[in-house]
């Protein structure tokens, strides 16, 4: 416990989830402190994915309940929970793959600037200069802009993940969740996502990512809870994690590399 | 608020044109007269409509064919009850219609794909065996609702305006006549709109959230679209593009039946859409006007027709020549619709809209090639 009270702005509290007899997720609580960058890592079934869909809306818990900034999340649906500012960025990219991928990014800001539904059929999306500008220079940052009047489903995989990762941001969430935002990159793509992930770290948005990476992980992360299955064995600083031998021998295999 | 990009301005001043010298085009093809040439207009509304629901969200609705039923009954019963005046019986159509999509659209949106058609295929199912039996006080049943002289017509009533002439009322437009060219370029005036409606539609965020609720759905809700009441929205603007269509068939020939709601016409704007082009502008209105042409022009043709067609070929050949395609033309009609049909779907998924575009870049690439710089694409 640090001195002066983090202030919480996601706090899972005492959330279970079963599958059937399969207990996926047990006795999770998790806070995510504002503006920080939280990790959770964990072996493959650890439940990872599991507790990223019970926080977005789309498993419900079996009980317990999910808290964001003093409003609970469970039992909403996905576009109320995007619209009190979490994006979420999946493991296998959802894109608009028929839209262009500069349509691809509008979208996302025409639902922030708009609200989740309007009718708005007398006005032009090229007229809407200052959300295509956005769009234009978010493209510009990810490195897509030469492709803006592709379709997106004619992206690469590395760069339908990255469309995906910049439709989010381009929301400006307050919390930003990714899971596994480098599944499937190469190294320098890899480099070149983290270099914008700490770019983004500095503009105060909170994150929570899942990866296997290390690599990713120890770059990235303020915080990292570790998950076991379906528990959390360990949550603290890199440091501590890193050294923390419950953490080595469920995990880690030992050692860090 | 009103304007359109340089392209979508283009395409309507092309449009507008092709539209409004309908007659002078159509006469080779030997389908310039009026009563045909309303019917192009109406049923290329009417599938510009349905483009709005199945080209931008892909949601293929099986029982359109209802609105233009109930559009065609509320304008009889408005020239009936009110006045023979189009512009509200147009208006009322428009609107009942809209009330109408919004309850079939409320249910059927609920579930997605095949259930979704199956049960829009069973509202109008339903509309169409209810306007046989139970409403027939409303549609009059098999005879259909007709005009009579003692109708009541409150409103011109009202305003004096009781014609006592021999027969029946006509429908009028501000005090004219709307029949013969009057009727067709009232609804070419009406399709221009329409086609106008549309583009706006395609054009603003509005119709780029249907679009990326047909590309993907999830990423939709994801991002903080309800996509629910997107979709209704689509559906209830379709069904009122039907309603106005359905209202057109009854004011150039004021009766309405039930044989307007039958499944095979919801089939038949399907078809139109797809060969002309899912989700084009210009797709749904030439699928139209094919089928249509096809429908009153090519099952026209008889085997004298045929005869003085081929009349200089050799006698036997003659025959032969005549036999063959007599079987695809008249009754036959059916056929080569179909096959056109496979032919566009298997080879053209775009419909003849992607065709005439795979044409233009041929032809582009082909004077393009011998300069070497204009055709140079960024490396993949």
């Amino acid at each position: 416990m640090s001195e002066t009270p983090p202030n919480i702005i996601l706090h899972a509290a005492d959330v279970h989830k079963n599958f059937g007899g399969l207990r996926a997720l047990s006795d999770i609580d998790l806070q995510i402190e504002e503006g920080k960058t939280h990790a959770i890592i964990g072996p493959n079934g650890a439940g990872k994915s599991t507790l990223l869909n019970v926080i977005i809306g789309r498993i419900p818990p079996t009980s317990g309940a999910v808290v964001f900034d003093g409003t609970v999340l469970t039992g909403k649906a996905p576009y109320e929970i995007n619209q009190l500012g979490i994006s979420r960025v999946f493991q296998t990219p959802e894109i608009f793959p028929d839209l262009p991928v500069l349509h691809n990014v509008m979208a996302p800001a025409f639902a922030r600037r708009d609200g989740a539904f309007r009718i708005n059929m007398f006005r032009s999306v090229e007229s809407e200069g200052e959300i295509r500008q956005e769009a234009e220079d978010m493209l510009n940052d990810i490195g897509l802009h030469g492709r803006r009047e592709d379709h997106a489903g004619s992206l690469s995989r590395g760069d339908k993940r990255r469309l995906e990762l910049a439709m989010c941001l381009i929301q400006r969430p307050r919390l930003l969740l990714l899971d596994e935002p480098t599944a499937g990159m190469s190294r320098h793509d890899t480099n070149s996502t983290i270099d914008l992930l700490r770019k983004i770290k500095s503009s105060g948005m909170t994150k929570v990512i899942i990866e296997h990476d290390m690599h990713v992980v120890f770059s990235l992360a303020d915080r990292i809870s570790v998950l076991a299955q379906g528990r959390i064995i360990a949550s603290g600083l890199p440091q501590e994690i890193k050294e923390d031998p419950r953490v080595q021998e469920a995990y880690l295999g030992g050692s860090v590399e | 608020m009103f304007s359109l990009s340089r392209k979508d301005l283009a395409a309507l001043a092309v449009f507008a044109v092709v539209v409004l010298t309908m007659p002078l085009w159509l006469s080779p093809l030997g389908a310039a007269y009026p009563g045909l040439m309303q019917k192009f207009a109406i049923y290329a509304i009417f599938a510009i409509g349905f483009n709005i629901l199945f080209g931008l969200t892909g949601y293929l609705s099986f029982g359109h064919a209802a609105f233009i039923g109930v559009g065609s009954y509320t304008t009889v019963w408005s020239f009936k009850l009110l006045t023979m005046d189009i512009v509200p019986a147009m208006i009322f159509a428009v609107i009942t219609t809209g009330v109408f999509a919004l309850v079939i659209g409320y249910f059927s949106l609920r579930r997605t794909g095949i259930y979704f058609s199956i049960l829009t295929l069973a509202f109008a199912q339903m509309c169409y065996s209810l306007a046989y039996s139970v409403l027939t006080p409303i549609t009059n049943g098999e005879t259909g609702l007709l005009l009579a002289r003692d109708d009541p017509r409150y409103l011109d009533a009202m305003f004096g305006a009781q014609a006592n002439i021999a027969g029946l009322p006509q429908p009028t437009f501000l005090g004219s006549s709307v029949t013969g060219y009057t009727g067709f370029y009232l609804c070419a005036a009406i399709l221009i709109v329409a086609f106008y409606v549309s583009q706006k539609i395609f054009a603003s965020p509005f119709g780029m959230a249907l679009r990326g609720i047909k590309s993907n759905q999830t990423r939709m809700n994801y991002t903080g679209f309800n996509t629910k009441p997107y979709m209704l929205a689509a559906f209830v603007i379709s069904g009122m593009f039907a309603g106005l269509a359905g209202a057109l068939l009854s004011i150039t020939d004021p009766l309405a039946g039930a044989e307007r709601m039958k499944w095979t016409e919801s089939g038949n704007v399907v078809l139109m859409t797809i060969l002309g082009g899912v989700g084009t502008l210009f797709g749904p209105v030439i699928g139209a006007w094919l089928i249509k042409y096809f429908e009153n022009i090519f099952s026209a043709i008889n085997t004298n027709m045929l005869n003085n067609f081929f009349s200089f070929l050799p006698d036997g050949l003659q025959n032969v020549v005549v036999t063959v395609l007599s079987k695809f033309v008249g009754e036959g009609w059916h056929l080569t619709l179909g096959l056109m049909f496979v032919l566009i779907v298997v080879f053209l998924p775009g419909g003849l809209v992607e065709g005439f575009h795979r044409l233009m870049a041929r032809l582009k690439r082909r004077r393009g090639t011998p300069g070497g710089v204009t055709s140079v694409q960024p490396a993949e």
